[in-house]
């Protein structure tokens, strides 16, 4: 229901490269820019017109930045801090970097075979890993450096092993969903070992997602063995890394703070452009990853008509959509999805609303209300009368109150548009309760009322039990007591039985039907099923591409379709026992559509 | 319910006693002989083997490993050489004062991080949002440790706001808000930098429920945005962010090293930095231990807190 119906596809879209994405991402790119700043620099320490990092100089010790011939001053022993930024900088990169390569390969091996081997040795290996997660994860590094010994190189142990578990998790789940693909299939068939397709097949697809991982976790593990040092537990001098600076400027900070700042912000700002960086790559290789603005919920539907209609209508029925256009927001314009829609609706009557998926029956019905979120929609033109008094003009607290109240909606599947985690009871009783004061135990025993007046037994137990402990009817007739609650006038049934088996389907058809009769409800029913529309309604509208085609009584329209399409709709009924004649009736009716 | 926790706790022996058998491992990491280490310049080929028969070490790794743990059932983690005092009675009390300060960060950060997440996801892509975003970025990408000290400079030195260091105040202290002035500082660094995954993941999970169904009936209703968003929506996300806050408990209580080491709080970090480089392997081993285990029960809530949110998962 997301795609436009009446605007022609769009030209195909040139695809671009993965760096040319990357750099279309302005974070990602500053990213990449500062990091590459940093590193080029970091190599190019040897040949830089810079101090010895080493060399001590106790006169001028502690000197603030911008001293003459030390831009950055001097530390307690008198070395050069910038010298010693960058030689830091060049450590801490290299120890982080190689960390997260250990990480990688070993994490990515146990998660590739686990995920190919499947069975014990993947239980075995994924318990182990389990294992290490279930450390707070400084917390074994410690441990482990510890039992090592303070120093780089254990410091770089310890945090790859932390990190294994993450690569092993994550490989797993791709190589699990990977090894039974027909390629893999395709090459076992052909003879080749389980270790050349694991090298040959699977890797080369599980490769982006280590990719991602490298990314995300590489500046994780310089902060950790720059934390590592600080503690003095990792590089022990005369070897030193941004942390282990940092670590013994500290014994000075309140009289050279510049000294443990410097090599602060350094980490910093390392760390951040790699995040940045680190994001940006996954964005770039799991697109499913990121969020698009298409996407974004909002609260309401966006009005932005060009001409207000008329406030109000003298001796209008209980509803009429009068002219409406509605669309979705694409981020930069709007996607049109109905055009000039019209129809009127009185107490008591049914009219069907009907047409294939993607007509725009849907977003029709939800307008009616601004309840179109996502992607967002946008009312271009038109007008809603409830009762005579255009609704759309209305404040949105206004409209609120007429939701539930006045105007009710029951959905297509019961199981998602119920909430999950509330009583069901509960959840008609907070319908109750939105428009109406009265007790919480009133509004409860009167959604038991509700319950039993749609036909669930034993509906007092009933209402304490979660959606997914009833069946797809009783959930469904839940619904429908849920529009009830406020004795709405008019009810919007979008496709409400479409999630349903065919008996259930007739006995909800059955009710809405009823209830229809005895209140006097105007009753408006989407579906994309004629068999339904003939059942219930006593007029129909015809919806195709985004427009009302063809709009009448039932009988007049199922005895006599003007427009072609509303013909292949009614043909499109299979009869009971008809066998294999349904399909060659239907296929020469379809031929010249080309559907 | 009771039968769901029952379970859970079962199921949490088998890990602690995995995460043991690691810790033991890791400590048989330790390179020469503890022996030899233990009695330094006094190590003739007797005293060695008299210690080693003494510790147990004469014999095979798996029995070393059942003692160590039969020991360990009876509430008998060692003696720390180096304090002269049983490892637990150290570690206990050293894990009050972590707990006090870990606790007060969790609770931060996830209060915190909560609101800007759902701020974030209600706001997609306003100011709010990129705001929020911006310091997600600033806090996981911020060293803890570097943090600390920028607000010892300015809140204790500068501005001569709060106390820097310790716990309670040397003289005339050792009351609560004696004790809440010294934990403004730790606790507010740690939960800053343990905020931004909480918010980053808030908003992915809002996001997720925002565009479900059931948010469009609880709209279809007439409820008002605010009882849309905080009781629907965020009800639902809040399942997925519960084990999100369980590993920031491990973060925290790991990260609880760095901060008790900066602001000098006496709390299990700064023990097992200390005991590392004194080496005092037993003191290690019963903090790191004890520590891991309550975060496998603090996660094992989370579980629980978990399935009472969500019937679904109680089956």
């Amino acid at each position: 229901m997301s795609e436009s119906p009446v605007t022609a596809p769009s030209p195909a879209r040139k695809r671009r490269g993965n760096m040319q994405l990357l750099m279309a991402n302005r974070l990602a790119a500053a990213g990449l820019f500062i990091f590459g700043f940093i590193v080029v620099v970091a190599l190019l320490a040897p040949v830089l017109p810079i101090p010895n990092p080493d060399l001590t100089d106790q006169p001028n010790r502690l000197l603030p930045p911008l001293s003459q011939g030390h831009l950055l001053g001097t530390d307690h022993l008198g070395r050069d801090i910038l010298s010693r930024l960058i030689w830091g900088t060049q450590v801490s990169l290299l120890v982080g970097i190689s960390a997260t390569a250990l990480a990688a390969l070993f994490g990515s091996l146990i998660g590739l075979v686990a995920g190919y081997a499947r069975g014990a040795t993947d239980s075995v290996l994924m318990r182990l890993v389990d294992m290490l997660m279930a450390f707070p994860y400084i917390l074994l590094a410690i441990a482990i450096v510890a039992a090592l010994g303070p120093g780089l190189l254990n410091a770089l142990y310890a945090i790859a092993l932390v990190n294994i578990p993450f690569f092993a998790r994550n490989i797993r789940g791709v190589t699990v969903s990977i090894r039974n693909r027909e390629f893999v299939d395709a090459a076992r068939l052909s003879g080749k070992s389980h270790a050349a397709i694991l090298f040959t097949e699977v890797l080369p697809n599980v490769l982006p997602v280590i990719v991602i991982t490298m990314s995300t976790t590489v500046g994780w593990m310089i902060l950790e063995t720059a934390g590592l040092s600080f503690l003095g537990l990792g590089a022990q001098p005369p070897t030193s890394d941004l942390g282990s600076m940092l670590g013994q400027a500290r014994a000075q900070l309140f009289t050279a703070p510049h000294a443990s700042i410097i090599p602060g912000i350094m980490i910093f700002v390392l760390v951040m452009s790699i995040n940045l960086l680190g994001d940006g790559i996954r964005d770039v290789l799991d697109p499913r990853l990121r969020s698009g603005a298409l996407d974004r919920p909002m609260a309401v539907t966006r009005i932005e008509r060009k001409t207000k209609p008329a406030p109000t209508l003298a001796d209008a029925p209980a509803l009429v959509v009068d002219g409406l256009s509605a669309g979705f927001d694409n981020g930069g314009g709007v996607t049109p999805a109905v055009r000039n829609i019209s129809f009127r609706l009185g107490k008591g009557e049914c009219l069907g609303l009907i047409g294939e998926s993607g007509s725009g029956k849907s977003v029709t019905a939800l307008s009616l209300m601004g309840l179109v979120a996502s992607p967002p929609g946008v009312i271009t033109a038109g007008g809603v009368y409830i009762e005579g008094q255009e609704v759309l003009s209305l404040r949105e607290q206004e409209l609120i109150g007429l939701r539930g109240a006045r105007v009710a909606y029951v959905f297509q599947d019961p199981l998602t548009t119920l909430h999950p985690l509330f009583a069901v009871g509960e959840q008609i009783a907070e319908a109750i309760l939105a428009h109406q004061k009265m007790g919480k135990t009133a509004a409860h025993a009167r959604a038991v009322e509700l319950m039993e007046s749609v036909g669930i037994r034993d509906a007092a137990s009933r209402a304490s039990a979660y959606p997914h402990e009833l069946s797809g009817g009783q959930r469904q007739r839940i619904g429908i007591a849920m529009a009830l609650a406020n004795e709405p006038d008019i009810i919007i049934a979008d496709e409400p039985t479409t999630a349903l088996d065919v008996t259930v389907q007739a006995r909800i058809l059955e009710l809405l039907d009823a209830l229809r009769r005895e209140r006097g409800l105007a009753l408006l029913l989407i579906t994309h099923d004629f068999g339904v529309v003939a059942q219930v309604c006593d007029r129909v509208a015809v919806m195709r591409h985004g427009e009302i085609v063809e709009q009448g009584d039932t009988q007049d329209i199922l005895r006599d379709p003007q427009h072609d399409y509303t013909k292949r709709l009614i043909a499109c009924v299979p009869e009971l026992g008809e066998g294999h004649g349904f399909l060659d009736r239907v296929r020469p009716l379809f031929k010249e559509a080309g559907a | 319910m009771p039968t769901y926790i029952a379970k859970r706790l079962l199921a949490a022996i088998p890990v602690i006693l995995g995460l043991s058998i690691i810790v033991f491992l890791v400590m048989k990491l330790i390179p020469g002989d503890p022996a030899q280490a233990l009695l330094g310049s006094y190590a003739t080929p007797d005293n060695v083997a008299r210690i080693n028969r003494a510790l147990g070490l004469d014999r095979s790794w798996p029995e070393q490993y059942f003692i160590w743990i039969a020991n360990l059932l009876q509430g008998d983690f060692g003696r720390s050489y180096v304090l002269n005092r049983p490892v637990l009675d150290e570690v206990i009390e050293r894990f009050g004062a972590t707990l006090i300060l870990a606790g007060a960060a969790l609770v931060l950060c996830s209060v915190l991080g909560i609101l800007a997440g759902i701020v974030s996801a209600v706001r997609q892509f306003g100011w709010t949002d990129r705001i929020v975003t911006f310091f997600v970025l600033i806090g996981i990408s911020m060293p803890a440790f570097f943090l600390g000290l920028v607000f010892i400079l300015f809140f204790a030195v500068q501005w001569r706001l709060l106390p820097a260091s310790g716990m309670y105040a040397v003289y005339g202290g050792g009351d609560l808000p004696d004790l809440l002035r010294h934990l403004v500082l730790p606790a507010s660094t740690l939960a800053i930098v343990a905020t931004g995954v909480v918010a980053r993941l808030t908003r992915a999970a809002m996001l997720e429920v925002l565009r479900q169904d059931f948010i469009r009936t609880a709209r279809a209703k007439g409820l008002s945005e605010n009882t849309v968003i905080y009781r629907h929506a965020f009800r639902a996300a809040l399942v997925s962010v519960i084990p999100v806050l369980g590993i920031q408990a491990g973060f925290v209580l790991g990260g609880a090293v760095y901060i008790e080491t900066v602001f000098q709080w006496p709390g299990l970090g700064q023990m097992l930095v200390k005991a590392v480089s004194t080496r005092d392997i037993l003191l290690v081993q019963g903090g790191v231990l004890i520590a891991t285990s309550v975060y496998v029960l603090v996660n094992l809530l989370a579980d629980v807190a978990q399935a009472m949110l969500d019937p679904r998962l109680k089956a």
